[in-house]
């Protein structure tokens, strides 16, 4: 036995999907907040670099810089981080162009402009991939010796956490576009399944501001 | 051989009438919320149970100065692994059990608004269960208290492989419930029937949507909290989140644990509210006093439960000023609580008082949550705290909040919603019996704890200095009693079901939420037709709704 469930006669107006993407976003946003304030608190305990004198205790440990991932370690640069960070944008753009074509009917379109996005959510994920594994050749962190070094050792903690994290959710966006690509592939998600995309949208374009967030506090500031 | 049974509880096939095993089956896959809540309250009862059996074994150690019966090291596994079954798989579970029960019923819904995902979270605690508690069986469960603060808790302190398993099933327990709430959310928000605008949801759906409102907030700070232990734990030489010998702070954790675990408290307490607030108006026969009142003031605690919770941390070196803003700020929240109380009283206040054992529990609840609530003013106080930290006074309080508090609305919700779970009465001289012993022993066990705590008596100590020897004792054997007591309240249950009694859609009379128009059990659609809710005029008077008739 099957019954309906939807909205009812008093509703906010809106899919019962569409509700729970958000409340899961908002869950989702403080997860985020939960590993940022982590780093926040990590990061701005220790002297900066170049700022001058560190504390007794930080002294012992040997670590009191705040490496930068990309000029301490030299291996790859700030320019690499940015086009991706462009690209992820890109792939929120084509998710725009996703939506307004399945709005209008025009499925054939839609599909290309989500296997597009999908390229884009792949594309961030590999430059992630090339990133990781080269900064891991270098930095040292993972060797016996790791007190030793000059910089502060919470970087590498809080730097795999926060990124890993977020790109874990590029890897769910993607998995879960994969599915709206077959979908409007196969002729499952039309007109009618609006809202699908929509809650496809809304993840996607959540995982893309957080990368923004990730992207000033890691590698800008 | 075939299975009959009303409602809701009856096969869907004739295959399921027929196989006991299909009709498990069927529970076990099914969708419906209320069976799913059935699921979910069975579960906590098993939890509850082995929390009951822990803190048994604590309080036979501690009734006598010296170790007679057990390893300080297993010892200090039984406060921590008690508290994770009481919080995690008992109190928080069994109201997401009621929420499945009531709440599709009470906003006039078939069901809930994602009911696999609704599935999916309830199965997602009996394997965190198990995880959490394999630590037993693999001789090595985690020894650092339900807090988990690192340094205890990294790897160099606390190697257990119980501990990583620990942690693993706090992270699973976060995301069942976080699932559970968005669920909630959903059905109270978009899923009301005609006529059944915001304000006049029922006051018990209004606690699950706050409650689910500090789940969905607070519990993933949790998470990411117990990821960065686990992941400290896991690669010791590369990840330094907590542990000072990396740079990193402890007292981080203790920020993030406790940004989740004060809002916890209101997530306990706040469903046991609205079973109350569902209680005492049908059993005074008067409308409930103050609903806006109830509501405003249950979003006002849920606000303040979240710039709270440095209180549990003033002996951690926080700066003064942030002490004595905790301090106010945790001070304040007595006043919305108070609100509830007097609330409650006013509602009972001249009404034609019908003393079943519902009505009993929820009386209990409000004369010992009131010294609880009382305690935590007290604890409140950043001076006396710094005093109490960590003693007894502590452990009295927190048992007056969710053994007095907690458990008693449990019990209430119970011995009120099980007529229209299972379409028969719990017996009423035995429920009289069950509250009394409940009630007398809670008192006997807890209340001396705040004396231990005044004297010096420190917490999770296998062994005690004999100065303590006599009100240990008496808290123990009370405890002894408060465990034997709820024998009682399972042969009510065993009796009842085999004397059936069945009832019909109203068995209180003066129930008038929309679950008491269906019957009970209700069946697998609920509602026939769509519900329409007449819109109440909310007002103080001595009018009840039996009375107009």
């Amino acid at each position: 036995m099957s019954i309906a469930i939807g909205p009812g006669e008093e509703s906010l107006g809106v899919d019962n999907g569409k509700l729970g993407m958000w409340t899961f976003l908002v869950m989702d946003a403080m997860t985020f907040a939960g590993f940022l304030a982590g780093y926040a608190r990590l990061r701005w305990k220790a002297p900066l670099d170049g700022m001058g004198q560190a504390s007794e205790l930080v002294n012992t440990v040997g670590s009191t810089v705040w490496p930068n991932p990309y000029t301490t370690f030299g291996v790859i640069g700030i320019q690499l981080t940015a086009f991706n960070t462009f690209i992820l944008i890109c792939s929120s753009v084509t998710m725009v162009h996703v939506l307004s074509d399945v709005a209008a009917g025009r499925i054939k379109r839609a599909e290309k402009w989500c296997l597009a996005t999908m390229i884009g959510g792949l594309f961030f994920l590999g430059i992630q991939g090339y990133e990781w594994t080269h900064l891991m050749q270098v930095w040292g962190f993972f060797s016996e010796n790791a007190a030793a070094l000059p910089y502060n050792q919470n970087f590498v903690a809080t730097f795999l956490s926060l990124t890993g994290f977020h790109g874990a959710h590029v890897a769910v966006g993607v998995m879960f576009n994969t599915i709206l690509y077959l979908g409007l592939r196969n002729g499952k998600v039309g007109k009618e399944q609006y809202t699908f995309v929509e809650i496809a949208g809304l993840y996607w374009h959540f995982v893309d501001l957080v990368w923004i967030l990730v992207f000033t506090f890691v590698y800008l500031l | 051989m075939t299975i009959n049974a009303p409602g809701y509880l009856s096969p869907l096939t004739k295959e399921q009438s027929e196989s006991w095993f299909r009709y498990l089956m069927s529970w076990f896959y099914s969708g419906d919320a209320k069976r799913i809540g059935i699921m979910y309250i069975i579960f906590s009862a098993f939890a509850g149970f082995i929390g009951m059996a822990l803190s048994i074994m604590i309080r036979a150690e501690l009734a006598t100065p010296g170790l007679d019966l057990m390893s300080e090291e297993f010892y200090m596994t039984l406060p921590g692994m008690h508290a994770s079954a009481m919080i995690f798989f008992f109190v928080i579970p069994c109201y997401a059990g009621f929420a499945n029960l009531i709440l599709p019923l009470q906003v006039g819904a078939p069901d809930m608004a994602f009911p696999k995902l609704n599935l999916t979270a309830f199965w997602i605690l009996p394997f965190a269960g198990i995880l959490a508690f394999s630590g037993y069986f693999l001789s090595n469960a985690p020894q650092f208290g339900w807090t988990g603060y690192p340094p205890l808790s990294n790897s160099v302190y606390s190697p257990q492989l119980g501990a990583d398993l620990w942690l693993l099933a706090i992270a699973l327990v976060g995301t069942s419930s976080t699932m559970g709430s968005v669920n909630f959310l959903a059905t109270a928000f978009n899923m009301r029937c005609k006529g059944m605008k915001i304000f006049q949801l029922p006051l018990f759906t209004w606690s699950i949507i706050v409650m689910s409102f500090l789940v969905l907030v607070s519990t993933p700070v949790l998470t990411s909290a117990v990821l960065m232990v686990s992941l400290e734990r896991l690669f010791p030489a590369t990840f330094y989140f907590f542990s000072p010998q990396g740079g990193g702070d402890p007292i981080l954790y203790q920020h993030l644990f406790w940004f989740y675990s004060h809002p916890a408290v209101y997530i306990m307490i706040l469903p046991g509210f609205g079973l109350v607030n569902e209680i005492i108006p049908v059993f005074s026969r008067k409308p409930i006093f103050g609903y806006k009142v109830m509501v405003y003031s249950m979003l006002a605690i849920s606000i303040l439960g979240f710039v709270v919770w440095a209180h549990h941390m003033f002996t951690v070196g926080i700066g003064l000023n942030a002490r004595k803003i905790f301090m106010f700020l945790t001070m304040l929240i007595a006043i919305p609580t108070g609100i509830k109380i007097f609330s409650w009283l006013a509602t009972i206040w001249g009404g034609s008082l019908s003393f079943k054992t519902p009505f009993l529990f929820s009386l209990g609840f409000i004369a010992m949550f009131t010294i609880g609530g009382l305690s935590g003013v007290v604890l409140a106080a950043t001076p006396v705290d710094i005093q109490l930290h960590d003693t007894y006074y502590v452990v009295g309080h927190i048992h007056y909040v969710l053994v007095a508090g907690s458990v008693m609305t449990i019990f209430a919700g119970v011995y009120y919603y099980f007529p229209k779970a299972f379409g028969m009465m719990l017996n009423e001289r035995l429920g009289q019996i069950h509250f009394w012993g409940t009630t007398i022993f809670i008192n006997v066990t807890f209340f001396v704890q705040h004396y231990l705590g005044v004297k010096g008596m420190p917490r999770r100590y296998a062994d005690y200095d004999p100065e303590f020897a006599f009100l240990n004792a008496v808290s123990s054997y009370g405890s002894f009693f408060l465990a034997a007591f709820q024998i009682v309240f399972f042969v009510n249950i065993f009796y009842s079901m085999k004397n059936e009694k069945r009832v019909g859609k109203n068995p209180w009379v003066d129930g008038n939420t929309l679950e008491w128009t269906v019957d009970s059990p209700p069946d697998h659609h609920q509602f026939h037709e769509p519900p329409v809710w007449t819109p109440i005029e909310r007002h103080h008077g001595p009018h009840s709704p039996s009375a107009a008739e």
